[in-house]
């Protein structure tokens, strides 16, 4: 085993590093988050020049990176800064959808995503769908020159600001069978599909997405019909890689404060830090820091590997950060007291980011059972 | 021992689910259903409604205007409000003031404050909290200095809730610099109108702003404003402090969070099936009630042992560390409940001006809830402070 970083690597870490911590400071961020918007186009330019969301798409599929650890490194970094821009989105769940099984004319659409000008979604989720993947309702109707779709797609992450839409919508069967779910590549614009958005609380914005008889060509779609659970799994494992290293990098953040505040933050004449009932929780917290550490190298290391054994590290990794978050969040800001609470300070953001980072891809609950699942046998 | 209820409390529960049936405003109920904030207006028409019904201040005795109810009454009461979705009254005068004034203050003032309060006639807050003196409540540095009939008040309160509304403030000042911290606090009431006065907004974490600071520059305060004795302002300032902690075990609160994330529960989807009826999410659900419904009965056996007025000793810190980390598990419980759903925005949600998230998710507050009530474990003397309490209580010295 080797645990170092590859060179290009680290140096993608180092300069995405030096540029959020020049960039993206609090100020600069609650301005964004406070914007219209929730976004930075300017940021996400500079940082499509940088490279960074080419780092999220394979070479032969245009980029230079697309493995776990690329996602970890880049993610990590993102989650550190507290960046809200969506690359998850963007990046690595729809683009990544669309490198994954797009043909050549849809292949076309990754080099503008990768210059950082085409914005795109992924609508999958539905109001009764939890965080089970394939319990889509949407209906696909195919009558040969068009596809109808039909559906409600809840909490769609960057649908405003996005030109395209991948929607999952079903051809046959129903919600919770793994056979019969298809992708589209929807522009926005399209007649019968409406975007009604909102501000998210961790910063950013989603919107639910309604779709009335849209009609889109056959080439619209994605692969092969009714083919498209596997690939929508493997996706949001990877989404679910970013996630964890974001929610990892906003943990560092989180802890940085809080050790900083503990040195400084005077009570009864001593820095707080000094108390043992605090000490010892810092410790705590600086433990599982290290085991979310872990969890994540494991599920990035794993992301290539066949199902089984990606999606058990993916599930155990979604739970233990999802535990570890919710400590370090809560306890961060009870370090604090009550200057944790105040909007202006950096660690209210990184903590909401940390703990509202459960609410994708699955809470700790559902990866708990389905971790169950994938080690019973 | 017999922890059924006697017949007279039965027909005082029959009494009050009477009154609220009918005097509780059914938009006030909805929007404390909803989670939303009532207004200053709505607070002050529930706070005349229960005072005309005589039913506003359990915890004062008869001679003051108080109910004078025993424990098992207070509990009732309690328990129908937060099952009828009753407002919050909000607590600093009646709560934390009145009781203060009632021991310690003179005759006049009495016959002054006392009645104001129950009529709603001033709104008080509390300036206790500074920049410095968060824990360690005593190095506060807001200076009074005594000119013939006045005290010139100079320095900075913060984290004063609902400062915005009030006109009146309760304030620690410093009267002497040269003995041990302890001895040269005393207790202050200030008019906010006072020039001199500035009050500041702090936008929390959940995009509200119930909290402010609050600016004393060169504030004239009429010395017959000093409760009880100059310099001995701390013995009243720990009074009040375990009369806030009983109500923040917030039994109440925790009943009306727990019939909500049951609601959302019961609505939102999981495999197929409503989330109550997945036996994870069933088992923290029942093991955060089954901690709640013993908590009841804590509280209920402590304030039965405090004779009436009275305030409790070391157990109102119990109740309040086990309150805040009930409260707290219940709000993280109905963000979980609520899935994708918890993500959006709450002040959206909450003002209704997105129909886009649908009713039985209705979620929008719930992960704001969550973070707004991260405050419970650190204010009225954080938890960290109530177990030092505890502990120096029970073992002597022990820190
Ligand atoms: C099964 C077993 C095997 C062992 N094997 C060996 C061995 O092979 N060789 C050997 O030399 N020793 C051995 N020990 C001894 C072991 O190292 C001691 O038990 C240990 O150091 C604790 O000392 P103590 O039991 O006297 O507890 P104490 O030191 O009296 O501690 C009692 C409690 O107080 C806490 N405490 C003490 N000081 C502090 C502080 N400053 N801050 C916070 N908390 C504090 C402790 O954490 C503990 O919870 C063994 C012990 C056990 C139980
Ligand atoms: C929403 C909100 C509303 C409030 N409303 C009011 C109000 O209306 N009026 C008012 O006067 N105040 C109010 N407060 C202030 C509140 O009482 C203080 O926040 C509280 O006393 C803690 O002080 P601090 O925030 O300065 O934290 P600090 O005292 O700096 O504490 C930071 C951390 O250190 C810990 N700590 C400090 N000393 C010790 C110790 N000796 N041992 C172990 N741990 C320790 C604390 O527990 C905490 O975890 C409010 C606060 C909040 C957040």
């Amino acid at each position: 085993m080797n645990f170092e970083l590859t060179q290009e690597r680290q140096m993608l870490q180092d300069t995405l590093r030096r540029f959020l911590s020049d960039r993206y400071d609090t100020a600069t961020r609650n301005k964004i988050l406070e914007s219209e918007t929730g976004l930075s186009t300017t940021i996400w330019t500079e940082l499509a020049e940088l490279g960074i969301i080419g780092a999220l798409f394979s070479e032969e599929q245009g980029g230079f990176g697309g493995k776990g650890f690329d996602l970890a490194v880049v993610f990590e970094e993102l989650g550190r800064a507290g960046v809200v821009e969506p690359f998850l989105d963007t990046g690595v769940l729809a683009g990544g959808l669309i490198a994954d099984l797009g043909n050549e004319a849809q292949n076309a659409h990754i080099e503008e995503i990768i210059a950082g000008s085409l914005h795109l979604a992924f609508a999958h989720g539905e109001p009764s769908s939890r965080y089970d993947l394939t319990r889509v309702q949407t209906s696909a109707i195919d009558s040969g020159d068009t596809i109808a779709l039909s559906g409600r797609k809840a909490v769609v992450i960057n649908a405003e600001a996005a030109d395209m839409l991948v929607v999952s919508a079903r051809e046959s069967g129903e919600a919770g069978d793994v056979g019969g779910i298809s992708l589209f590549v929807v522009p926005t614009i399209t007649k019968g599909l409406t975007v009604q958005g909102y501000a998210l609380l961790a910063g950013g914005r989603a919107a639910e997405v309604t779709l009335d008889d849209v009609r889109v060509p056959a080439s619209a779609r994605l692969g092969e019909p009714g083919q498209a659970s596997s690939a929508i799994e493997a996706r949001v494992a990877a989404a679910s890689v970013a996630q964890c290293a974001e929610t990892l990098g906003a943990m560092e953040t989180a802890c940085a404060l809080t050790m900083d505040y503990l040195g400084t933050r005077k009570q009864f004449g001593r820095p707080i830090g000094t108390f043992q009932a605090l000490a010892h929780r810092m410790s705590d917290l600086l433990i599982e820091m290290e085991q979310a550490r872990s969890a994540v190298i494991l599920a990035a290391g794993h992301l290539e590997d066949e199902r089984a054994d990606r999606e058990r590290h993916i599930s155990l990794a979604k739970n233990l950060l999802g535990r570890a978050g919710r400590l370090v969040a809560e306890e961060s800001i009870q370090l604090h007291g009550g200057i944790a609470m105040t909007q202006e300070y950096e660690l209210a953001h990184i903590a909401k980011r940390i703990v509202m980072a459960d609410h994708r891809f699955g809470d700790v609950d559902h990866h708990l059972e389905r971790f169950i699942d994938l080690t019973s046998d | 021992m017999d922890l059924s209820y006697s017949q007279e409390e039965i027909a005082f529960r029959e009494e009050v689910q009477g009154f609220l049936k009918e005097k509780l405003p059914k938009n006030l109920s909805d929007k404390v259903r909803k989670g939303q904030e009532p207004t200053k207006q709505e607070q002050e028409g529930w706070h005349a409604i229960l005072n005309a019904q005589g039913w506003l201040a359990p915890n004062w005795p008869i001679e003051y205007g108080g109910v004078q109810w025993n424990a098992v009454q207070r509990h009732i009461f309690e328990d129908e409000l937060a099952a009828h979705y009753a407002p919050r009254v909000v607590p600093f005068g009646l709560s934390m003031l009145g009781p203060v004034l009632q021991k310690f203050a003179n005759q006049e003032q009495k016959d002054y404050w006392l009645p104001r309060i129950l009529a709603g006639d001033d709104w008080w807050c509390q300036g206790y909290s500074e920049p410095g003196a968060g824990s360690d409540l005593a190095s506060l540095k807001t200076s009074a200095v005594k000119d013939s009939d006045h005290y010139i008040v100079n320095g900075q309160k913060t984290w004063t809730t609902l400062g915005q509304h009030a006109n009146m403030i309760f304030c620690l000042v410093r009267t002497d610099k040269d003995v041990k911290q302890q001895e040269g606090i005393s207790f202050l009431l200030i008019d906010m109108e006072t020039p001199g006065i500035e009050v500041r907004p702090i936008v929390l974490l959940d995009g509200g702003a119930e909290v402010n600071e609050v600016w004393f520059t060169d504030v004239k305060v009429p010395v017959t404003n000093l409760v009880g004795e100059e310099n001995k302002g701390w013995t009243y300032a720990k009074y009040l402090l375990t009369h806030e902690r009983t109500s923040i075990a917030g039994v109440g609160f925790s009943q009306a969070g727990l019939r909500a994330v049951k609601r959302i529960a019961r609505a939102e989807l999981a495999g197929g099936k409503p989330l109550m009826k997945n036996p994870h999410f069933a088992a923290r659900v029942a093991q955060v009630e089954i901690d709640l419904v013993a908590m009841s009965m804590t509280n209920l056996r402590i304030i039965s042992k405090a004779a009436a007025g009275q305030a409790p000793g070391v157990e109102s810190s119990m109740l309040k560390v086990k309150g805040s980390i009930i409260r707290q598990e219940i709000n993280d419980l109905a963000r979980r409940a609520a899935g994708a759903y918890a993500m959006p925005f709450a002040s959206e949600a909450i003002e209704g001006a997105n129909d886009a998230l649908p009713d039985p998710h209705a979620a929008g507050p719930v992960a704001a809830q969550y973070f707004n009530n991260r405050k419970l474990s650190i204010f009225g003397g954080s938890n960290e402070i109530q177990r030092s309490i505890i502990a120096k209580t029970k073992m002597g010295g022990g820190k």
